[in-house]
């Protein structure tokens, strides 16, 4: 909100220029201005419903926007969605990988629809299963694996073609403390190693404030507020946590909020996660 | 082209490795056709009430159980897809810079290679009733070609479906209401010309009629198909060409 408008474009991962989506009557996504650096965690923030979900879908290339545009890693998603795609991994909410394959298959499918192949696929997959801490796990099929292994599977998945930019949707949900803690740490390693860029959704206060550098709370499609979490908890007074910041910009309770299907679909893959 | 290759090859693959890792919907997919042939068909041929020529009931119908057991398990190829849908490998699969047609196309093809096994299983129960089926390569080869494009074609036409209903409740209603009419209106188990004529209308428009004219004249020794190999193929190849052309376009909304 008190970002100046770039000169250039190229400067910045992503770049939202009043990114619209409507469904029916309802705007989903509300004339959003976005600007997220290349190196940045960035946290989209908000309660369920408020387009968190929608504006990730719309930068992905899954989602036609209804008006405005977005670059993302220097391309237009409208005009260039497949260069997009070539830059970007992502992780969805839901737990995408397949249950029926071991982990090395996942991973072969994931390298051969990103055109990688031969010794370098072999290597590459090799690389994300250690970085991943799954190389002792990756001849067993994924229905044995516990939540927070898919989730690192799934990561791995999404970071074999190196990406740029790394879209996470929720990549925490339903996760024990332990597992969470192990995805986190992976994450910011791989920021550390491949300086890849991550926009992440979450509606967890601690894992905003551990992860992001900056981040965003929308509320009912619009963007109420951009900060760092420090920033941002001062601005409430000393004794504010995030969860006062979420509370504030969110719009309401934390607690009560999400239509009934983005609750049967969190509580589907709560349930996955066993 | 070389790209196309690859990617559909890599969606084959993976459909492939789940087929043979759990069997179990094959097997299941096996009773049906015996019931047909086994039940059905030896009953009608004793009856004697559906001419069918110089061919027995049962070796007429017997391309006839192949392309409906076909059709019944290509039809609800779409469920797959809206499961997949519901578990985000659809989203997984489409922020990949793959091309849409090779996601869809590979679909296609596993949907193939699961009729192949579905052959083999109706050649079994047919031999062992005795009846009499062309054994030699070139009409195997024609008619794992058939089967190939009528499984691509009904699958297709299912993801299509699964694009348009998107919930998997909505569509058992939706496959329920189109395999039994598609079975009925066609010359599985009866010939065309003893239909009312308004039948017949509707069986000359469903592509399930030529793929089992085709298979007529490749599965049964002494049978013919009715309207040519030629045309037959030609009716296949250009419903399915139409059918890729409308999933490609439409699979990437089972995302938004």
């Amino acid at each position: 909100m008190n970002q100046t408008a770039p000169d250039d474009p190229d400067q910045f991962a992503i770049l939202a220029t009043a990114l619209t989506r409507r469904f029916g009557t309802l705007t989903a996504v509300d004339h959003i201005e976005l600007q997220v650096a290349y190196g940045e965690i960035f946290g989209l923030l908000g309660a369920n419903g408020a387009g968190k979900s929608t504006m990730i879908k719309m930068l992905t290339t899954l989602l036609p926007p209804t008006s405005g545009s977005a670059q993302v890693g220097g391309f237009d998603i409208i005009k260039s969605p497949g260069e997009v795609r070539r830059r970007i991994g992502y992780v969805s909410q839901l737990l995408s990988a397949d249950g029926a394959l071991t982990g090395f298959e996942n991973l072969l499918l994931s390298a051969r629809l990103y055109g990688l192949h031969g010794s370098e696929s072999r290597s590459r997959i090799d690389d994300a299963l250690n970085f991943m801490g799954l190389a002792d796990s990756a001849k067993k099929l994924v229905k044995t694996y516990s939540g927070g292994m898919i989730r690192r599977l799934e990561l791995a998945q999404a970071m074999l073609h190196r990406p740029a930019i790394l879209f996470l949707d929720e990549p925490t949900i339903g996760l024990d403390p332990v597992a969470r803690h192990t995805v986190w740490d992976r994450l910011l390693d791989l920021r550390h190693s491949y300086g890849m860029t991550v926009l992440i959704t979450t509606h967890d206060m601690e894992e905003a404030e551990m992860l992001c550098d900056s981040l965003a709370i929308l509320h009912a499609g619009k963007i109420s507020v951009i900060g760092k979490p420090a920033e941002l908890r001062s601005g409430l007074g000393d004794e504010a946590t995030m969860d006062d910041v979420f509370a504030h910009y969110a719009g309401g309770s934390i607690h009560e909020s999400g239509t009934f299907s983005d609750v049967a679909k969190t509580r589907r893959t709560a349930q996955r996660l066993g | 082209m070389q790209r196309l290759v690859r990617e559909t090859a890599a969606i084959v693959e993976v459909e492939l490795i789940k087929l043979i890792r759990d069997p179990t919907e094959l097997i299941s997919r096996a009773i049906q056709p015996l019931l047909w042939l086994v039940v059905f068909g030896q009953v009608l041929a004793q009856v004697r009430g559906i001419h069918t020529g110089q061919m027995s009931y049962l070796a007429f119908i017997t391309p006839g159980i192949l392309a409906q057991s076909i059709l019944f398990s290509s039809i609800f190829y779409g469920i797959a897809i809206i499961w997949e849908r519901d578990l985000g490998v659809v989203h997984k699969l489409l922020v990949s810079p793959a091309w849409r047609a090779s996601l869809v196309f590979g679909k296609a093809i596993a949907a193939g290679f699961r009729g192949i096994v579905q052959t083999v299983v109706i050649y079994l129960i047919a031999l062992a009733m005795h009846v009499s089926i062309r054994l030699d390569p070139l009409a195997i080869l024609a008619v794992a070609s058939s089967v190939m494009l009528g499984s691509g074609i009904f699958a297709t036409f299912s993801l299509i479906i699964a694009c348009i209903v998107k919930t998997r409740e909505r569509f058992m209603g939706i496959g329920q209401v189109l395999t039994m009419p598609m079975f009925f209106a066609s010359n599985a188990i009866y010939p065309l010309d003893i239909m009312p004529d308004w039948l017949r209308v509707v069986a000359r428009l469903n592509p399930l009629t030529y793929l089992i004219d085709a298979l007529r004249g490749l599965v049964i020794n002494g049978g013919a198909s009715v309207y040519g190999f030629a045309a037959d193929f030609t009716i296949m190849i250009g419903v399915f060409v139409v059918l890729l052309f409308i999933a490609v376009k439409l699979y990437p909304s089972l995302a938004e």
